[in-house]
């Protein structure tokens, strides 16, 4: 339900060409330093909670509350990984993020794929206010939808249960990727697709096997987008799931950890550096093709 | 670590994942059998590709904004509490409730005139989440646009900025908004610990309401700006080089070329960015939600303000009523922003 801002590829005009810098032709070095130095600043504060979280974590656990800034503090441990890991649910969350992000990114990445090849190849009545009522649900907070929704799970028997969130989870990107998806899918020839047509393809078969392998960069990041998306994913969560311990994910757990009488200060910190680096990891291995689909597709609507 | 729960989590997914498929085959079916055999409409291939989506979202975001609706008319709460159901029911009170629960446009009439919450009224926490937006929205657009800018030219190093400079938009944002959290306990949260070191004993932020609100800004804008310098940074370099040469050549010196080539050439990208954002940000939950701790009232957005009426005060009703609000606030707000925005794009293009 959180609206993440999309990826898409870059065109390799814009990625290829390093500018010469719109005015940093022939800079001092005075003005260079100024420059060096606010950027630095800049990365210092973006980077400082994570320094601090992983400082936190190294900590040994009778100092958990110290006053001191050292990043590698003194007596530096592993021992809060070793009870977050061992001593807590932590790793049952994990698994359990894991299995539903997995599965509903998937169903909605399949949703997405071939309503977006109806949206971007056929002429059909109700389509353009369809795509109009796809951008407007960005709009409805989530937090809207969360009364009927809860209320409808109540009385279908689906709160504390998997499958009312993961149908939630499996939707709520769709609008979005259908968006994107059906971007890429204009940007290729239809003559491809005509062409394999006249060699005895379906139509069907002509989007199976023509069109899907050419928007595989599209589809990977409507499928991370989707991922993403539902990984991080808290407030309905917590709605739906949140009375059945067994169900927990991530999120609920972390604040959990917090929210009790005690902060658990040292499980809090080691967990959250365990969750954070692979998905820290994926995005900036992704950014290559990071500039937003979100303009691209409203300057083309 | 206890992972005896593991296959009973596997087994549930793949139930789903079933359920879902099934439901997806009846959909499909029925309309083949509709469409094809019957029909034989032109249009089967479209609609059925479309149908799984349409049915999800139907039942998703069309129900229950509709079953919503209904109920901002009737008086539902955790102890009067029955489904109304639609559309059949819609404006009618409960079949299986003997209390006539319609109260027509009371609610509405409540959400302007009563506590929202318990002492906050619908007009502090609009006005609280005006402040909310266009502040966040400010220091996005400003710290985006600057950083944007200083990154837009030749520099060692320019990749390890951008790179670190990005991380609070990578993060998961519970994990960033926890870590947040404890930097704002009053005793060794490290703002007070920089403020002890040049003597100033700092405020308590978890607890005081003018400080609290600072501190939900201050991380918003620390989650905000990644983004925005992103989008802007992608715009700036699909500005041909060659307009900041011509200007060159015409004399402009660098604030002019800024005003005269960069301003009007990213409007297009800036434009959806602001908007967005400013969505974003009106909608945020999580930040609010997670810095205040849902304790102060004095920090509530409508939105978290809605999930408080919702899941703490347990007032469907009025809930339902005070969500269409805001949702007619998002819309105005945006029809009247694309407008405006469109009229000046076309007068400068």
């Amino acid at each position: 339900m959180t609206t993440q801002p999309a990826v898409t590829p870059l065109p390799v005009a814009a990625r290829t060409r390093e500018r010469a810098g719109g005015t940093g032709i022939g800079e001092g070095p005075l003005k260079r330093a100024l420059v060096h130095g606010t950027l630095f600043l800049a990365a210092l504060i973006a980077v400082f909670p994570i320094l601090r979280v992983i400082s936190v974590s190294l900590r040994p656990s009778n100092e958990l509350l110290e006053r001191e800034f050292n990043i590698i503090p003194p007596g530096a441990t592993f021992e809060n990984y070793v009870h977050v890991i061992t001593q807590t649910d932590f790793v049952q969350w994990l698994i359990n993020s894991l299995l539903i992000t997995v599965g509903t990114s998937i169903v909605g990445l399949i949703f997405a794929a071939t309503s977006a090849y109806a949206f971007s190849r056929y002429k059909f009545p109700g389509r353009g206010v369809g795509l109009t009522a796809l951008l407007a649900t960005q709009l409805i907070p989530a937090t809207m939808l969360l009364v009927p929704i809860f209320v409808i799970a109540v009385q279908l028997d689906l709160q504390g249960t998997y499958r009312g969130l993961m149908i939630a989870y499996s939707v709520t990107s769709v609008p979005f990727s259908i968006w994107i998806l059906k971007g890429y899918y204009d940007t290729v020839p239809i003559e491809l697709e005509e062409a394999a047509m006249v060699d005895g393809c379906s139509q069907l078969e002509a989007f199976w096997r023509i069109l899907i392998p050419l928007s595989t960069p599209a589809l990977a990041i409507v499928f991370l987008f989707n991922f993403l998306a539902a990984w991080n994913e808290y407030v309905l969560a917590r709605v739906m799931i949140a009375s059945n311990a067994d169900l927990w994910t991530w999120p609920i757990g972390i604040l959990r950890f917090q929210a009790q009488f005690q902060t658990q200060w040292g499980d809090m910190a080691a967990s959250s550096v365990l969750v954070s680096i692979p998905i820290v990891a994926l995005f900036l291995y992704s950014s290559r093709w990071l500039v937003n689909g979100v303009t691209l597709g409203g300057v083309k609507g | 670590m206890d992972l005896s729960t593991v296959p009973g989590a596997i087994l549930e997914v793949l139930v789903t994942l079933v359920i879902i498929g099934l439901g997806v085959a009846i959909v499909e079916g029925a309309l083949y059998l509709l469409l094809v055999r019957w029909l034989k409409s032109r249009l089967a291939v479209p609609l059925m590709l479309i149908a799984p989506a349409f049915v999800g979202l139907v039942a998703l975001i069309v129900y229950p904004l509709l079953w919503e609706l209904n109920v901002g008319f009737t008086n539902m709460s955790i102890t009067r509490f029955c489904d109304p159901g639609i559309p059949a029911g819609l404006f009618v009170h409960c079949k299986d409730n003997p209390n006539n629960m319609f109260v027509g446009m009371q609610n509405y009439v409540d959400v302007m005139t009563k506590p929202v919450l318990l002492q906050a009224g619908f007009f502090q926490v609009l006005w609280q989440t005006v402040i909310w937006t266009v502040v966040n929205v400010t220091f996005h657009v400003l710290g985006g646009l600057g950083l944007a800018l200083l990154l837009n030219r030749q520099l060692r190093g320019k990749g390890v900025y951008r790179a670190l400079i990005v991380l609070p938009w990578a993060m998961p944002q519970i994990v960033a908004l926890a870590v947040w959290r404890t930097e704002y306990q009053p005793e060794f949260g490290v703002f007070n610990q920089l403020l002890g070191l040049v003597g100033i004993s700092g405020p308590n932020w978890l607890a005081d309401p003018f400080w609290n609100f600072v501190a939900m800004i201050i991380t918003n804008v620390w989650l905000g700006i990644p983004f925005m310098m992103v989008i802007l940074l992608g715009g700036l370099q699909s500005i041909p080089l060659e307009l900041y040469e011509a200007a060159k050549i015409d004399g402009a010196n660098a604030w002019q070329s800024f005003r005269n080539v960069t301003l009007p050439l990213l409007r297009p990208v800036m434009t959806p960015a602001i908007i967005l954002g400013t969505v974003w940000t009106f909608n945020n939950f999580n930040v609010p939600f997670v810095i205040n701790g849902n304790e102060l009232e004095t920090s509530d957005t409508l939105v978290t303000g809605l999930f408080r009426a919702a899941f703490q005060y347990y007032r469907f009703g009025f809930a339902g009523a005070y969500a269409f609000v805001i949702f007619l606030l998002l819309l105005a707000f945006v029809i009247f922003y694309v407008r405006a925005s469109g009229a000046t794009r076309s007068v400068t293009e």
